[in-house]
């Protein structure tokens, strides 16, 4: 590497912080589109499956203030070329219960929203499909997962291994849906200019979103501008298009105004996505000394009946433990639910759930210390590719944290720890996350003074890229902080892939240093002085590591915890936990901190709390609010030791950066399911650990 | 139905037009474009709204604009005075005590209104001795400030940048 250590992986402050917490950084409503903003409320289905046989608007239409009502039978025509939720209004027929069946732009919220109420449909219903099990003859293989994996994977002889291991477990572990409910409601607000569309909106990549905007409407990348600069969390949900995007767009061509479309929080439970539910078989052989023989991790999900959304569940399995006999395997079933999207994590989260509770079955059945299990089956290749590790450090993070945490002489005995009516424990869990680069472009220019600006389409859902992007740059340009400007979140600037899997900084990092670089050597071609008029350099990076076929790229993690189970009520709470990361390059460390911490906190919550609720007759998410749908709160979160490792990686990027994201919730849960074990006694294999589940 | 009110807002008066339905929320974010309140919910779940109402913290969306009469309404953003931040704002920024930054301004507000509480010596739930001054302790901030979600759980973050200001206006030893 030829960038310096200056500013990089220092703790600097967050940049848009002062903005932030005075409430004035602009998310996406709160920019000024230059004109007197009218807004969209939406009628949604009140079935899953079937067709309109009747829509009358014309109550909604005769409210005063009210400027139109868009319906399957006036809504501008899209591009055929939409899929899955995507073509919204432009059939009679309902795939999933909350599918929008129509629309009211009127000059303010409250007159849009009550005239929702003037809209009148009714529909021919069938009886909706809506229950996923393990035993539906229905199910099928997808043709691939998430990410490009395959979907299943199979290597040597499971079944004749597992028969003939001295110990087995076999267990089958249950995720429900959860939802990603960044706190920011999915907002779009829409202007065109002529044949010219802006959109103010929150989401994870403003290219992205373009793409589709310019698919809907047939328009070239010149007339759809997405900008979304402060973007109020996203998790997964904001990573792609959803119909409400394309709708404010339609919207604001009919009614010829400005359009915000700010859906309400029940209305995200159904039209922005939603982690599948899974059932996930686990059957693991070890010999008598705890080493693995065979693994195989059988995953049953769900995808829409309009859309193959295929989680990569047990792609984490792949890369995890040593063992001669190995298998994957996914199986979906299309039910009639709105499409599935990603969340923090997708595939790992749900997965590692059940592996790693798997291996802390195993551990209490060989009577072995977890964090030791694990240490026994380290892979010293990847055992599914065959390829090196281009860095693996998880036993270093077992180490490390089982010190931190004061794992040393635990007792393996489960349910015997009492402190009053607490009854005492505590769990392991490991982490994995893949490591990736996306292709991104860059524009860096300096002016004749020495000023920097570097341009490129990364977005800071909350991550620290303002932030860590600009120590980055200053690095490699080699200049300070405050030489350098920022510009991100507009799909005018040069394109980047969004946020998400993780591969931001990796991919937006990698592209800067790369088009640092180009300029540094045009200047120092020069002379080391910038020209009277500037100078501008394009770069970036063309897609994945030039590495990645050779290695395999892992960041790897560990979390510990302390639970106590309540013996009279079955209340459950996490004390004190201790997690240890190896991710490679950490280019902020305050903002590092944040981003472990909130995953780790955010798997927390999926063990205690997260569970979308349908209802098998109706069809719908029940629990549609955050009031039925619970997440952690203040008080649900203790004392939280946070650290990771130096670790150097030479051939993940340009940075050496894994990519810090995700990792940080995958493993937790299952660390707490496994605290709950040893404190109770009691093996909860479907999340999430309510109280009720101490008295079945 | 729409009504004539005056919205006394970060120290400046503001007459404006609104719908009886108009909740204080509404009318801060939509007609007077004062964005520093957040709407997460809408249904009083998420506290991004919160704003101090003469000193109390509410949810905004909870209130309808038209029942607000002379009250102060208080935002994050004037919580900061002669264009200085207020301490919260930097304890809040130097603890990195949000990511996405959303929920942080009803954060704010929310710790503000914890603080005076405090100082007036309202038990909360976790209190032990109703009648003692009350000292804001980790759990006692935890307690207090449960009512404000965070999605990206800086709650651990949240907690010293609380603790802080309150070391340093003796509601904490």
């Amino acid at each position: 590497m030829t960038t310096i250590d200056r500013v990089l992986g220092a703790g600097i402050e967050r940049i848009d912080g002062p903005a932030k917490v005075r409430g004035s950084a602009p998310y996406a409503f709160e920019q000024d589109p230059g004109e007197p903003i009218t807004h969209l409320a939406l009628v949604q289905s009140t079935i899953n499956r079937g067709r309109i046989t009747r829509l009358d608007p014309s109550a909604a239409e005769a409210t005063p203030g009210v400027l139109a009502v868009l319906t399957p039978a006036n809504a501008p025509r899209l591009s055929g070329e939409l899929t899955a939720d995507l073509p919204v209004l432009q059939s009679l027929d309902v795939h999933y219960q909350g599918q929008v069946v129509a629309a009211v732009v009127a000059e303010t919220s409250e007159i849009a929203r009550a005239a929702v109420g003037g809209v009148r449909v009714e529909y021919a219903a069938e009886e909706p499909d809506v229950t996923l099990r393990a035993d539906r003859p229905d199910l099928y293989a997808p043709a691939q997962v998430m990410a490009g994996f395959a979907t299943d994977s199979v290597i040597g002889d499971v079944d004749g291994a597992l028969s003939t291991a001295a110990v087995t477990v076999d267990a089958t572990y249950e995720t429900p849906a959860q939802h990603n409910n960044p706190i920011e409601m999915h907002t779009s607000m829409a202007r065109w200019d002529g044949d010219s569309l802006t959109l103010w909106d929150a989401n994870q990549g403003p290219h992205t979103i373009q793409r589709d905007l310019m698919t809907a409407f047939g328009l070239t990348a010149g007339q759809v501008r997405v900008i979304s600069p402060y973007v109020g969390g996203g998790f997964g949900s904001k990573a792609f298009a959803h119909p409400h995007q394309i709708l404010a767009a339609m919207a604001a061509r009919v009614v010829g105004r400005t359009v915000v479309l700010e859906l309400t929080r029940q209305q995200m439970f159904s039209l922005v996505g939603h982690r599948t539910p899974t059932i996930q078989r686990v059957r693991l052989g070890a010999d008598s000394e705890g080493r693995l023989t065979a693994i195989s991790h059988e995953v049953v999900e769900h995808t829409a009946r309009i859309a193959e959304f295929a989680e990569q569940t047990a792609t984490a399995t792949r890369v995890m433990y040593a063992a001669p006999h190995r298998r994957t395997t996914h199986r979906l079933a299309r039910l009639d639910v709105p499409p599935p999207t990603i969340m923090r994590a997708p595939g790992e989260t749900p997965g590692m759930f059940a592996l790693e509770s798997a291996m802390d079955e195993l551990a209490h059945t060989l009577g072995i210390d977890p964090v030791e299990l694990r240490i026994r089956n380290e892979p010293p290749r990847d055992p599914e590719r065959d390829v090196p590790w281009s860095s693996r450090s998880l036993v270093e993070c077992l180490r490390t944290g089982a010190e931190r945490f004061g794992w040393a002489g635990r007792d393996l005995r489960p349910g015997v720890r009492t402190d009053g009516r607490w009854l005492v424990g505590t769990g392991v869990a490991a982490a994995t996350y893949p490591s990736r680069r996306r292709k991104a472009d860059c524009r860096i220019s300096v002016d004749g003074r020495g000023r920097y600006l570097v341009e490129i389409d990364g977005s800071d859902i909350g991550t620290g890229t303002w932030t860590a992007l600009t120590q980055i740059a200053a690095d490699a340009l080699h200049v300070g902080l405050g030489e350098v400007e920022l510009r991100i979140g507009d799909s005018r600037l040069p394109f980047a892939g969004g946020a998400g899997g993780s591969t931001g900084l990796a991919s937006w990092g990698s592209a800067v240093v790369l088009t640092a670089r180009q300029l540094r050597a045009r200047l120092e071609s020069l002379g080391g002085q910038p020209p009277p008029d500037g100078l501008t350099v394009d770069g970036g990076v063309p897609g994945p590591s030039p590495h990645a076929e050779q290695y395999s790229m892992h960041s790897f993690g560990a979390h510990f915890v302390e639970v106590r189970v309540d013996a009279d009520t079955g209340e459950v709470r996490v004390p004190r936990a201790t997690s240890v990361y190896a991710a490679g390059t950490i280019a902020n460390a305050t903002t590092a901190r944040s981003q472990f911490l909130g995953g780790f906190c955010m798997g927390l919550s999926m063990a205690l709390h997260e569970e979308s609720l349908q209802d098998e007759h109706f069809g719908h998410f029940v629990n549609h609010d955050l009031a039925g749908y619970h997440i952690a709160t203040n008080a649900d979160v203790g004392e939280i030791d946070i650290s990771w490792l130096d670790e150097e990686d030479p051939w993940v990027n340009e940075l050496g950066l894994k990519g810090i994201g995700e990792i940080g919730i995958v493993g937790a849960a299952a660390a707490v399911a496994n605290g709950y074990w040893h404190a109770t006694g009691r093996r909860i294999r479907d999340l999430p650990l309510t109280p009720d589940k101490f008295f079945r | 139905m729409d009504t004539e009110i005056t919205l006394r807002v970060d120290g400046a008066a503001h007459p404006l037009t609104v719908d009886t339905r108009t909740t204080l929320l509404d009318a801060l974010r939509e007609r007077l474009r004062n964005t520093s309140p957040k709407k997460g919910c809408d249904h009083g779940q998420c506290g991004a709204c919160t704003v101090l109402l003469d000193g109390r913290r509410v949810n905004s969306c909870l209130v309808l604009a038209v029942t607000v009469g002379d009250a102060e309404v208080t935002t994050s953003n004037g919580l900061a005075t002669d264009g200085q931040p207020h301490p919260l704002h930097r304890s809040f920024v130097r603890r990195d005590a949000f990511q996405c930054g959303y929920c942080t301004p009803g954060q704010i507000c929310s710790a503000a209104g914890v603080l005076e509480e405090a100082r007036a010596g309202w038990p909360s739930a976790v209190t032990a001795d109703l009648t003692a001054a009350v000292e804001l302790t980790d759990t006692e901030i935890r307690e207090r400030m449960s009512g404000n979600l965070c999605r990206c759980a800086a709650y651990a973050h949240i907690v010293p940048a609380v603790a802080d200001v309150a070391a340093a206006e003796g509601v904490r030893r």
